[in-house]
């Protein structure tokens, strides 16, 4: 890797990083804005120009970052000629239209956003013509849709610039869904996502059964953006975006990302009859389309919308054709069209902006009063309709070559005549836009006196202009080596015989030429008349059309989810467990009979009673769940029983975890229980509950019968692994643990940060309810129920006090002989909580609270923090995050004892699990408080040592 | 045993879904504190049943169960729990300002309660 192609990635990466400038330097007033907006997009230039003279010799640079290498998704970038062309192109007019921009935006405009939403575009372009990956590559692409989303839509208070902005997202998102396909298969055929690879293999791809989908699918990717027929109506209708945006997408770079695609795939897709009859039909028909609507556009930026697809529709046309010829006219083509277009889009801006109206039948007679902008927009047209000595000519020129002996259907005259008529259609609406506009009689009812702007607004266009007629006198010097290596890259091999110069001598590109600059001349010349037979003409409204696609598929969907979610959570689970269980047995319908041949485990007596017990339990909270109180009783008869299951089927860790977990929670259910009703009211018909009973049932069956399968069949198991390194890897024979701490310790150390994470967000909902309306409700609440006399019952506290070391030890217990015997830092954070909520419930929230020196959230903190440092180390002994070490040490007279770094990550997930179940009944109870539970300060209520006192008064 | 185990992840999830089928939140707590013992119950027999067979390394162990299961279904309780905990805030709440414990947006309920009015 050179050092020029170093620089690939940090050019597509400088306009992102850029894209977070403007919207600072606004505050700094507008020109730092712009120069901030030009910064990034003149260093990313000068990255280009220093990789040029490579590029120029015919070198191809790469730079490789690998990202997701078991995906096929690499960030990739390549430069070649035609990445070059277009990456100047972007950057080139990307700096001009900055420039253009910065006088063209009023002070209401928030110009930092405007700039923000330009740069990020123009990274997204950048991306998509530097990628090497073409998933990459589809990122970038659905990246400028959605910029140019932003852009379209930038004058928010405009309905046609949202609705615009949403028809455009909607057409080229939609058709950048279709290429996504189109390219993974592409990928699959090649059998790799990068596009040098791919590039290299056209005959595979030809020759694959899989060419036709691949093709129509890349295809709709590439006709949406460049807005070809039947896809070309959302650009006139993204013309309600500000100018500058108009000339930099809709006329430069985004709409020319389809036909960029087309020339990038050339190689690989071009050359069949499928491509030459879809590509070209469509080209065709887009660009005599485009130009006859053009010519009847009253709107400067709608007529040159139409201009532009036309234009687009040319290119399509050109790349069709499938010869190396054709495809280096198109190449040349899109240069000058950049040229001439851009130029004549800042025009029309400059005319809307000075005259307040873009209507051409309210213009007219400007030459006189806007003598700079008419010399501009006169040059450029003149090229747009192809007149000679400037560049239009030239392409045009060499269009109608091609197009000339190109044989379409069997017949040998389509496709010159459609060539003609579109180049004849071509000159009448450019003729109309100089002559409309700026000749004719001045007018005296301009909505705002006209004249020309200051250097700023026609620097970029006059610049522009200059550029339009070197290239037209002076082709081979100006352009000549763009073109050869930009060809060359479209073609991907030796470039046909082609010349640019001005005269070609007497062949039939000039005499269709001729046709078509009279046959204009002529059009303009009756425009009157033929303008009134086009109003009268019935013709489909694309954005009609578009709508009511639009607002039915809303009604259907809007259908689909009344039926489904009515904004009832009930109903939709019963949906969701309907379809659940329907899939299942759908899935088990073809398969076998359900029990296989494992042997089954004897039942002894006490599990038959204590399953017994627990299926009794679980029937009677379903019977008994209005009796909220009764039902959390029998929860708790179910936990247990769950836990013994454990202990009884060699799980250890399990049981114990059950059944502190089980404890918790049934304090957590009881505490918020204080503030629900205490009873459910009976609400749902019969029905209702014999509906949901099946559902349950059917539900219950299927999971019994899928769990029964798997139980009487044997499987493979990656455990022995973790059974057989536990100790020499981890140090530790308990293997639960081990896996938790070691093996799969990053799983853990997520699972900490959840429960962290959750202890938060409901210290968070408390803090918001006890803010909201809801904490008046709480101070009033009544005080009516039936409550014990001796809340604090001093048996209690003395036993809790008694009970609090021993508890502790216990936890510490556990906490240690976690690694080599059931317990560990899950098990003994709970233990720990449980000892001191029993503090919390003897002598009440205040008193403890006040003994409680660390804050739970602190708590948490500190727990992720060591074990994320635990892990951290490793990387300190040069290994693995989480990788863990132990030792044996002896200190007399105890004996010998193991220390392993997983027990410092243990601890930290002892003091998240801590803080997290502290956190949690810690908010429930301060809503008791305000809810005016009496707080007490003396441990208990009544004080043993008062009535000695009396005793001894007395 | 097989057969034991098999209903009582039947039982317990047919009686967990009945329970989030309710319309007020406690008793979908209630169902999906039911659910969450199915749930850790079923994960926990993928590893097939095995009694006396801890997964605790001994010298004197005939063999050990499956142990990847079991760490899996250790957090998931811890998990579950803190879930049940938001859960039931949630509801807290949504009780506490709305005045109902209905669980259904219906067009009579749909709005927050009461309208906020003097706020200090």
């Amino acid at each position: 890797m050179n050092t020029a192609s170093q620089f690939l990635p940090v050019i597509a990466a400088l306009p992102f990083l850029g894209a977070l400038l403007p919207g600072l330097m606004i505050r700094a007033g507008r020109n730092a804005c712009a120069i901030a907006a030009a910064t990034p997009t003149v260093l990313a230039l000068i990255m280009v120009l220093i990789a040029a003279p490579e590029v120029m010799r015919g070198e191809v640079l790469q730079a490789r970052i690998e990202w997701l290498p078991a995906l096929g998704l690499d960030v990739n970038f390549f430069l070649d000629g035609l990445g070059l062309l277009f990456a100047g192109m972007i950057l080139g007019i990307g700096l001009l239209i900055i420039l253009y921009a910065r006088f063209y935006l009023s002070g209401d405009d928030p110009m930092g956003q405007f700039y923000t939403y330009l740069l990020l575009f123009q990274g997204a372009m950048l991306g998509i013509v530097l990628s090497d990956n073409i998933l990459l590559l589809l990122i970038f692409w659905e990246l400028t849709s959605l910029s140019s989303f932003l852009l379209i839509g930038f004058w928010k208070h405009l309905p046609e610039g949202r609705q615009g902005a949403r028809m455009a997202l909607a057409v080229t998102g939609s058709g950048g869904l279709a290429m996504i396909a189109g390219m993974l298969i592409l990928g699959n055929i090649v059998g790799s996502y990068d596009l040098t690879v791919i590039l290299q293999h056209g005959d595979l791809i030809r020759q694959s059964d899989q060419y036709l989908p691949a093709l129509l699918l890349i295809l709709i990717g590439a006709f949406t953006k460049s807005a070809q027929f039947p896809f070309h109506f959302w650009l006139p209708h993204a013309m309600a975006a500000p100018t500058p945006v108009s000339a930099y997408l809709h006329s430069a770079t985004m709409v020319k990302a389809g036909v960029f695609l087309m020339a990038r795939m050339w190689p690989v897709l071009a050359g069949t009859d499928a491509w030459f009859y879809i590509v070209t039909t469509t080209g065709l028909i887009t660009m005599v389309l485009g130009a006859l609507i053009a010519l009847f556009k009253d709107d400067l930026k709608a007529l040159l919308a139409y201009s532009t697809v036309s234009h687009l529709g040319l290119l399509t046309t050109l790349l069709g054709f499938g010869t190396k010829e054709a495809a280096v006219v198109a190449v040349f083509h899109i240069i000058n069209h950049v040229t001439f277009k851009a130029a004549l889009f800042m025009s029309a801006g400059i005319v809307d902006h000075e005259t307040h109206t873009r209507d051409i039948k309210r213009l007219g007679g400007l030459a006189a009063l806007m003598p700079i902008t008419a010399v501009i927009a006169t040059i450029t047209a003149l090229s747009m309709a192809g007149i000679p000595l400037l560049n239009g000519f030239l392409s045009k020129e060499m269009m109608l070559e091609e197009a000339a002996h190109t044989v379409w259907f069997g017949s040998h005259w389509a496709m010159p005549v459609a060539a003609t008529l579109g180049a004849m259609l071509s000159v009448a609406y450019s003729l109309r836009f100089i002559v409309h506009v700026f000749f004719g009689s001045k007018r005296d009812d301009y909505p705002h006196a006209p004249h020309d702007p200051g250097f700023g607004l026609w620097a970029a266009p006059g610049l522009l202009a200059v550029t339009v007629v070197l290239i037209g006198v002076l082709p081979k010097l100006m352009v000549g080596p763009l073109v050869a290596v930009a060809g060359g890259a479209v073609v991907g091999g030796e470039l046909p015989y082609y010349s640019l110069k001005l005269w070609h001598g007497v062949n039939a590109a000039l005499y269709m030429s001729i046709i078509a600059i009279a046959g204009g001349a002529f059009l303009l010349w009756q425009h009157g008349a033929l303008d009134r037979i086009w109003r009268t003409l019935r013709k489909p409204e694309a954005k009609v059309l578009f709508d009511t696609l639009v607002t039915r598929s809303c009604a259907g969907a809007g259908r689909l989810i009344e039926t489904t979610h009515n904004n009832a959570i009930s109903r939709y689970l019963a949906v969701f467990a309907i379809s659940t269980v329907a899939l299942g047995f759908a899935a088990w319908s073809g398969g076998g009979h359900i029990s296989g041949d494992r042997p089954l485990l004897e039942v002894p007596v006490t599990v038959a009673v204590g399953w017994v017990l627990l299926t009794v339990a679980a029937l009677a909270v379903v019977l008994m769940h209005r009796q909220r109180f009764l039902s959390l009783v029998l929860i708790g008869i179910i936990g247990l029983m769950v836990s013994g299951g454990f202990v009884y089927l060699s799980a250890p860790d399990l049981a114990l975890t059950q059944i502190s977990v089980e404890t918790v929670t049934i304090m957590l259910l009881l505490l918020a229980l204080h503030f629900l009703p205490k009873q459910t009211p009976r609400e749902s018909s019969v029905g209702l509950r014999v509906r949901d009973g099946s559902i349950a049932v059917a539900c219950g069956i299927g999971i019994a019968a899928l769990t029964f399968a798997f139980l009487t069949r044997d499987f493979s198991t990656i455990s022995q692994f973790h059974l057989d390194n536990a100790k020499t890897g981890g140090g530790g024979t308990n293997v639960v643990n081990v896996i938790l701490v070691d093996f799969r310790g990053y799983d853990t150390y997520g699972e900490i940060i959840v429960l962290g994470i959750a202890g938060l967000i409901i210290f968070a909902l408390m803090e918001a309810l006890l803010n909201g309306p809801a904490s008046r409700r709480l101070k009033n609440w009544p005080q009516n129920e039936l409550r014990s006399h001796d809340r604090h019952p001093m048996m209690m506290v003395v036993v809790t006090r008694i009970m609090m070391p021993i508890a502790v030890i216990v936890g510490i217990y556990i906490f240690l002989r976690g690694h080599n015997q059931p317990g560990g830092g899950f098990v003994a954070g709970l233990v720990i909580a449980i000892a001191l909520l029993m503090q919390y419930m003897a002598s009440g929230f205040a008193w403890a609270q006040e003994r409680q020196r660390t804050e739970y959230h602190k708590l948490i903190g500190i727990g992720v923090l060591i074990a994320g440092l635990t892990g951290a180390g490793s990387w300190l002994a040069g290994r693995p995050f989480l990788t863990s070490s132990y030792g044996y040490f002896t200190i007399p007279p105890i004996e010998e004892f193991e220390l392993a770094t997983a027990m410092l990550f243990d601890l930290g997930v002892f003091l998240t699990v801590l803080g997290a179940v502290m956190l949690m009944l810690y908010s429930l109870s301060r809503i008791a408080r305000a809810a005016g539970e009496t707080v007490n300060i003396e441990p208990m209520d009544f004080d043993p040592s008062e009535t000695e006192q009396k005793a001894g008064q007395n | 045993m097989e057969l034991l185990v098999a209903a009582t992840v039947g039982v317990l999830t047919a009686a967990g879904v009945y329970l989030i089928l309710r319309l007020r939140s406690f008793p979908v707590i209630l169902g999906l504190a039911m659910l969450s013992y199915a749930v850790n119950v079923f994960l926990f027999a993928t590893g097939r049943l095995a009694v006396g067979l801890p997964p605790i390394l001994s010298k004197y162990a005939e063999g050990y169960t499956d142990p990847l299961p079991q760490a899996l279904v250790l957090t998931a309780i811890v998990i579950s729990f803190g879930m049940m905990a938001v859960l039931v805030m949630v509801a807290l709440g949504a009780f506490l300002t709305s005045d109902h414990d209905r669980i259904d947006i219906t067009d009579e309920t749909g709005e927050q309660g009461e309208p906020e009015v003097d706020k200090p």
